[in-house]
Order: C-alpha cells, then sequence, then structure tokens
C-alpha cells in the first residue's frame, strides 16, 4: 500500500476501511487477550472457523480476534454481532451448537448466557449484563471490536482522526490547552497532571526530545495496560504522537515488560503498520511533523516502573532509580527533555482531542476527570477489567460490577493502588473512587489495581505480604528502603507468629516515616503504605496477635489452637 | 548567586552547588558514609538528612546530591531531620555491627544499640568503591549485583576481579573498612575481590614497583615504551 501522504488521504482511506466494515454484518469477535488464551479461545477460534467453512458461512460470518473484553472471569467470551449476544466460557464443545443454531437459525444458546444470580435470569445481550452495565467503556470500550493486527479496523472505527486534527487543525498550544483544560491526570500512579508535565517539557528548548509510555505494569494482580496494548494498541501510538507533536518530540519510546509477549507483538505489529503507512517516519500527513516509536523491553523488575529507573533502564544501565531533584521535562531520558506516561493516559489522549476538554470534564469529578479502568480481582464475583467513570463509589464496583463477595462471605477490605497502595475498610466504601480521596484514606489511585479481601483475610498477614514483595523488589540503594522493608518484614513475621510486642508495633510506626521520607523513589516512599493503612483500619487485629496471641481471620498457622 | 540559609546562617552559593557542599563550606558538618569529594554524588546511605523548606512548604531531602537551584533555608539539626538519621544509624548499626566508623557515628546521635536484630555484615553498600573505581581508576573492576536484600558489590559473576590493578582506592575509600588489601610475598592481594597480583621489581634496584598488571595498565593507557617500568621512578631518573 502507498504511504499517506496527507489528511485527505487518511480520510480516503479511513472511509474505505469503513465501508468495508459493514456494521450490520454478522461477526463472532471472540476475546483472544492473554486471559481468555489460558481459558483455551485459540482452540475455540480455529474450530468456529472450520466449522462456519463446512456449514458454507464463511463468506457471510467473520470471526474476529480481538484484545481484551474485561470480563475476564467468565472466558472465553464470544460476542454474536450485529445482535450483541454474549456467550461467556465458551468451550469448543459449544462451538458447533453456536454456528448451527445462532448464526445459522438465530437462536439463542441459552445456557452459555450470563445467569444473574439476583434475577435469576439469563440475560442475551452483553451490554444488559450487570458487570458491562454499569460501566463506561471510553478508553477500553473498542477492544471488543477490532482485531489488534488491523490498523484497518483501528481507522474504521475512526482511528487517526484525533492526529488529524491535531496535526491539521490545530497548533501544539491549542493541543496542549485541549489537554491541560480536560484536567487529564496521570494513570500510573501519581495523579500528576498531564497537562502541566507536557507543559514543562514544551517550555525547554531543544531540537531532541522524547516522549515515554510507561508499560511496566508489574503490581501484582494488575493488568488493564498490558489488556490495552494488547487489544488496542494504535490508541497508544497515536496518544504518543500527539503528545509528541505537542512537545516537539521527534521519538517516543514503549517501555514493556518482556512477560508480556502478546503485547509486545501486538505494539510491533501496530508500529509496523503505522510506519508502513507513512503514519509514522518523516512528514507525517504532510505536517512537517517527524516521528518513530520503538520498543523497550524490560526484564521484569518492578522497580523499573518507577520512571527514573525505567529511563536508566532504557539507556541500557542498571535499572534503578536515580535521584530527581531535576525534572524530567528539562532532563530525562539521554539528558533530554522527556516526557513520561503511563499507557493508559496515552490512550486517553484521542479521546479527548476527538471530543473536546469540555466533553471530557464531564465524566468524573472535578478534581479528577475522566474514567479509570481498575483491575478487579479477589475474593469478587466478577473479577476482571473494569472501566468506571471517577467518582463512583467503591462499593458500586465491588457489589454491583463485581457482584459482591465469593461464596456471599462478608467483605473485609479492598486493596487499591498496588502493593505500595492501602487497605480500605467497609466503613469507607461510599468513598467516591478519585485520586485525592483515595489519598486521604492513606491508599492510592496507583495504576489502578483492586483486591478484595473477605473475613477470612488476616490484614497483618497483609501487610507481611505486600512488604515482603516490596522487599524483593526494592533495588537496594537506599537504607531506609533496602534495610527498613527489610526489618519492616521480620517484624510482622513476628507478630504473625505471636512473638511480637507492642515495642514492635511503636517500632513500625516509628520507621515508616523515615522510609517515607528518606527513601530516593516512589517505591521506598510509598512502601510503608500497606503497614500503615492496616495499623490505621486494623490495629485491633495487629493487637489480637501481639497481646491475645490469636489471628482473628484463621490464617496464620503459629496462632492456631493445636 | 543563589541565597541559602543554613542553620540560620545565610550564605550565596552557585546554582547547582550541593546542600552538602553550601553547609561545609559554612562549617556545618552533616554526616555522610557515601559521598566523597571525588566522586559524583550517589544518595545511597541516606545519612546526610535535612529539612529544607521553601516558604511554608518543607521536606526532608538527602542533602549530597540536592542541587541549590533556588533560595532555601535549610536546617539539618530539626526535629524531623534528627529523627530521620538516628533512624538510619540504627538500620545500619543493626546491619553492620563492628564497624568503630558507624558505632562512632551513632554513639554521636545518641544511639547505645540497635532494637533490631544484629547483623554482623561488613559492607553498608555505599558503593564508594564501586565509584572510585569505575569514576577515578577507569578500572571498572568491579559491580553491584542483585537487588534489595542480596544487593552486594562483587567482581563479574562473582569470580576474580580480572580489571583490577590493585591501586587500593577501594580500601582507602570504604568507611567500615571492608576491603583489605595484603601483600604475601611478591603478591599482592584483596581477597574481597578475589584479586591476586604479581609484583614487579625494579631491574636495577629490586625495589618494589607495583603489580606487573598496573604497570602494564599504566603503560597501555599513557603509550609508554615496552621497558618504561623495568626501573623503578628513582633508577629512571639516576640512569638517564
Amino acid at each position: 500500500m502507498k504511504k499517506i501522504e496527507n489528511a485527505a488521504q487518511l480520510e480516503a482511506y479511513r472511509s474505505q476501511c469503513a465501508a468495508e466494515r459493514d456494521p450490520d454484518r454478522a461477526m463472532i469477535a471472540v476475546c483472544t487477550g492473554t486471559g481468555c488464551q489460558a481459558h483455551g479461545c485459540d482452540k475455540v477460534v480455529d474450530l468456529m472457523r472450520a466449522e462456519l467453512k463446512s456449514a458454507g458461512l464463511a463468506d457471510k460470518v467473520e470471526v474476529k480476534t480481538t484484545g481484551c473484553h474485561g470480563y475476564c472471569e467468565k472466558g472465553p467470551l464470544a460476542v454474536v454481532r450485529p445482535e450483541g449476544i454474549l456467550y461467556q466460557r465458551v468451550k469448543e464443545k459449544n462451538v458447533a451448537d453456536i454456528v448451527s443454531q445462532t448464526i445459522a437459525k438465530g437462536e439463542v444458546l441459552d445456557k452459555l448466557l450470563f445467569f444473574d444470580p439476583t434475577t435469576k435470569e439469563r440475560i442475551k445481550l452483553e451490554k444488559d449484563v450487570p458487570f458491562y452495565k454499569l460501566q463506561e467503556r471510553l478508553v477500553f470500550g473498542d477492544n471488543g471490536y477490532i482485531d489488534p493486527t488491523s490498523i484497518e479496523d483501528y481507522l474504521a472505527i475512526g482511528g487517526y482522526k484525533a492526529l488529524q486534527k491535531a496535526l491539521t487543525e490545530m497548533t501544539p498550544d491549542q493541543v496542549l490547552a485541549e489537554v491541560s483544560e480536560a484536567g487529564l491526570r496521570g494513570r500510573g500512579g501519581g495523579g500528576f497532571a498531564t497537562g502541566r508535565k507536557w507543559e514543562s517539557a514544551k517550555k525547554v528548548a531543544g531540537e531532541i526530545k522524547y516522549v515515554i509510555c510507561n508499560a511496566d505494569e508489574g503490581d501484582p494482580g494488575a493488568y488493564m495496560d498490558r489488556s490495552l496494548l494488547e487489544g488496542n494498541p494504535h490508541a497508544i501510538v497515536e496518544g504518543m504522537m500527539i503528545g509528541a507533536f505537542t512537545i516537539g518530540a521527534t521519538d517516543g519510546y514503549v517501555y514493556v515488560r518482556n512477560e508480556y509477549p502478546q503485547a509486545v507483538r501486538n505494539l510491533q505489529c501496530a508500529i509496523n503498520r503505522a510506519r508502513e503507512l507513512g503514519l509514522l517516519g518523516d512528514n507525517i500527513l504532510g505536517s512537517g511533523f517527524n516521528f518513530d516509536i520503538h520498543i523497550s523491553k524490560g526484564g521484569g523488575a518492578f522497580v523499573c516502573g518507577e520512571s527514573s529507573a525505567l529511563i536508566a533502564s532504557i539507556e541500557g544501565e542498571v535499572g534503578e532509580p536515580r535521584a530527581k531533584h531535576i525534572h524530567m521535562a528539562e532532563s530525562g531520558l539521554w539528558g533530554k527533555p522527556t516526557v513520561l506516561n503511563n499507557v493508559e493516559t496515552w490512550a486517553n489522549v484521542p479521546l479527548i482531542i476527538n471530543r473536546g476538554a469540555a466533553w471530557y470534564r464531564g465524566i468524573g469529578t472535578a478534581g479528577s476527570t475522566g474514567t479509570k479502568i481498575f483491575s478487579l480481582v479477589g475474593k469478587v464475583k466478577n473479577t476482571g477489567l473494569v472501566e468506571v467513570p471517577m467518582g463512583i463509589s467503591l462499593r458500586k464496583i465491588i457489589f454491583d460490577i463485581g457482584g459482591g463477595i465469593t461464596k456471599n462471605r462478608a467483605f473485609k477490605a479492598v486493596q487499591t493502588g498496588g502493593p505500595s497502595g492501602g487497605c480500605i475498610p467497609e466503613a469507607h466504601l461510599d468513598m467516591p473512587v478519585d485520586f485525592d480521596a483515595l489519598t486521604e484514606l492513606g491508599s492510592m489511585m496507583g495504576s489502578g489495581g483492586m483486591i478484595v479481601m473477605d473475613d477470612q483475610t488476616c490484614m497483618v498477614d497483609v501487610a507481611k505480604y505486600f512488604v515482603a514483595f516490596l522487599k524483593g523488589e526494592s533495588c537496594g540503594k537506599c537504607t531506609t528502603c533496602r534495610e527498613g522493608l527489610q526489618r519492616m518484614h521480620e517484624i510482622l513475621v513476628k507478630i504473625t507468629e505471636g512473638k511480637g510486642t507492642m515495642a514492635d508495633l511503636a517500632l513500625l510506626e516509628e520507621m515508616a516515616p523515615v522510609i517515607q521520607q528518606g527513601s530516593m523513589c516512589g517505591l521506598g516512599k510509598t512502601a510503608p503504605n500497606p503497614v500503615l493503612s492496616t495499623l490505621r483500619y486494623f490495629r485491633d487485629e495487629y493487637l489480637a496477635h501481639i497481646n491475645d496471641k490469636q489471628c482473628p481471620a484463621g490464617v496464620c498457622k503459629a496462632l492456631m489452637a493445636s | 548567586m543563589i541565597a541559602i540559609t543554613i542553620n540560620g546562617k545565610k550564605s550565596e552559593v552557585e546554582r547547582g552547588t550541593t546542600i552538602l557542599a553550601a553547609a561545609a563550606a559554612l562549617n556545618i558538618k552533616i554526616p555522610t558514609l557515601c559521598n566523597h569529594e571525588l566522586l559524583e554524588p550517589y544518595g545511597a546511605c541516606r545519612l546526610c538528612l535535612v529539612e529544607i523548606s521553601d516558604g511554608d512548604w518543607s521536606t526532608v531531602t538527602t542533602s549530597c546530591n540536592y542541587p541549590i537551584t533556588r533560595p532555601l533555608v535549610v536546617e539539618t539539626q530539626s526535629a524531623a531531620a534528627v529523627k530521620a538519621r538516628r533512624m538510619v544509624l540504627e538500620m545500619l548499626i543493626a546491619r553492620c555491627n563492628t564497624s568503630p566508623e558507624l558505632n562512632r557515628l551513632a554513639a554521636e546521635h545518641g544511639l547505645e544499640t540497635s532494637r533490631f536484630e544484629l547483623r554482623y555484615d561488613d559492607c553498608i553498600l555505599c558503593g564508594q568503591c564501586e565509584r572510585v573505581c569505575r569514576e577515578v581508576v577507569g578500572a571498572n573492576a568491579i559491580t553491584f549485583a542483585q537487588r534489595g536484600v542480596d544487593r552486594v558489590v562483587v567482581p563479574p559473576f562473582g569470580e576474580e576481579a580480572e580489571q583490577c590493578i590493585g591501586c587500593g582506592a577501594c580500601v582507602y575509600v570504604c568507611p567500615t573498612g571492608a576491603i583489605q588489601i595484603q601483600e604475601d610475598g611478591d603478591r599482592k592481594i584483596i581477597d574481597r575481590w578475589s584479586r591476586v597480583l604479581d609484583l614487579k621489581y625494579c631491574s636495577a634496584c629490586g625495589v618494589e614497583i607495583a603489580p606487573v598488571f598496573q604497570c602494564d595498565y599504566f603503560r597501555k593507557k599513557a603509550d609508554l615504551p615496552e621497558d618504561f617500568f623495568d626501573l623503578c621512578r628513582d633508577c629512571r631518573v639516576t640512569q638517564r
């Protein structure tokens, strides 16, 4: 295919792609995200294609292999379009029926539909299933409609329209104003205002600047960035291009962990296709803007998700944080002005440019605009990825979308913000979820991990688990983080073994602020959170372990009645 | 020049001067274990924590790697700074219980012992050895390996440090005395780096010059004649 040289050609090609994809045409969209792969979706897809072929329907019905749909609990997922019928837990043995009944005769297979435990009814359409119904899938929704390896699919749903608008109708200042006005805040953890970040890097003079996409998602149980990269890589490419255009960057890097093979593959494919079409490279759309994206694969160290360690790793150095007394907007990758944003943040950018800051501000809360994707896991019925407007309550996410606690046990806590986040108890479940409210509760938004815990969870044990994780992932440079976490873990082990004292508790509380203040990077600065938040909300459990030598949840083996 | 106030003493410093250097110029001593005037600031030991403020905002930060870029008020003895330094020392003396230098600093901070379980490591991972070898000597013979609690300074692959020239700079900078250099007959030995070096002697007077490997290293680096180190410095002068 010839390279696209200007906006008119892109427009024409987009129309052609859209025309070739009749939305009313029959299609089975099968989720082939990593979760559904583990459930065996590949075999389902192969069999489905074979069945359609032998039924003579291969030309009429397309099997679309898409990225993650989010409802991982029920995978493999297949959505029959245009009706939008959701079939869940689709096994190879169901494929023949889907083809012969639903596709050939339009009959719905009841047994594969979602069963609503509240109403005791089967729900036919994807959009009516409570898990999806209460979400607002602005960023994540396209995953279910496109083949991530097809740039044409992305173009057909309006892909690269935002880029086109930015390059041909807007100045970098206008793009910056739009992003700032939208109130977009970093989805990777810090919640820093994206517009301010861009503005600082834009202001610095320099021929060479970089944009980086942080895809080093390493929180236990969190996989929203992976699913976005796997399912809709062009959205991230487009977001980075708009950011680069704004600040004047010529190159972008996506730092992604090598344990995400499908994400790496789909992203590389997206970059290659964008280059082939001339959307990446020199003089993009005839605007004079030159930009290319490179992939830098990480070895899987959690600390490399920290921006300065990430940059060190891209530079080929050991992935250790550096002091950040000078902002990376001035001196980042190879000492050049750099903007680093998380996957989800970049994916929000095209939306803002397409639909405007005013529209974006209408979603979420005043201080936290837009939506956030959470990875809802743990003792919750509907585990999966959920995208909700900021400001929704934790209770809605866990009980309405998540369907409540598994085995209908009692809720105890929800851990948000990844390993260095905090545990929030029942009393605060009606708090609106946004950056500032979560911080106020002693937790944080983090990248959006949400681990639900029931009454059989020991909170001292939880604190011990997360401190052990962080101790293992600390780079070991700062005394406070390396020694501090080691000693915190020692004390927590003592307490869970029934050997703790009140002096130990006091020592934990004395150490925590020093680890926070005294550590160089975000890992150490937030590492005491699991201890502090469990002490704040579940102090009685610590006291039971120390004074009564009992583990109320019945988890700590050393304290079991013999 | 930028105005700075440290413990009430006012001064002006060049942009980019570290707080530690600015304090030293005012004769205010901030304890540190990983800083050395010949080396790039590293910020690993976290002992040089001070409290800085800029109007109504204040924070505790390391002074060794904090470049002064705007007027600041620094307190080295604020309650938060002292408390933080004491805790850092308490952690360090628990790790490295027998170091005289550490125990001296701990005593200065009013610490007699540590509440943590005592260990007997001899290294606090300040990285001065690694930096002096890389930044000053240029030999790159040792490096950090592993991470977190397993972090160590080792020669590549934990084997003999084949690039080590036996200069002893690491021995000199080490604050805990963890690195020793010994002579055994006609060999120089650094046990910590599993390094054994044959010594070179003056062919005229027989005095010890340096390890053979070191002589070769400098000869190649400075492009000196093949026989340059056959003679000691004195004999080179007298025989010329």
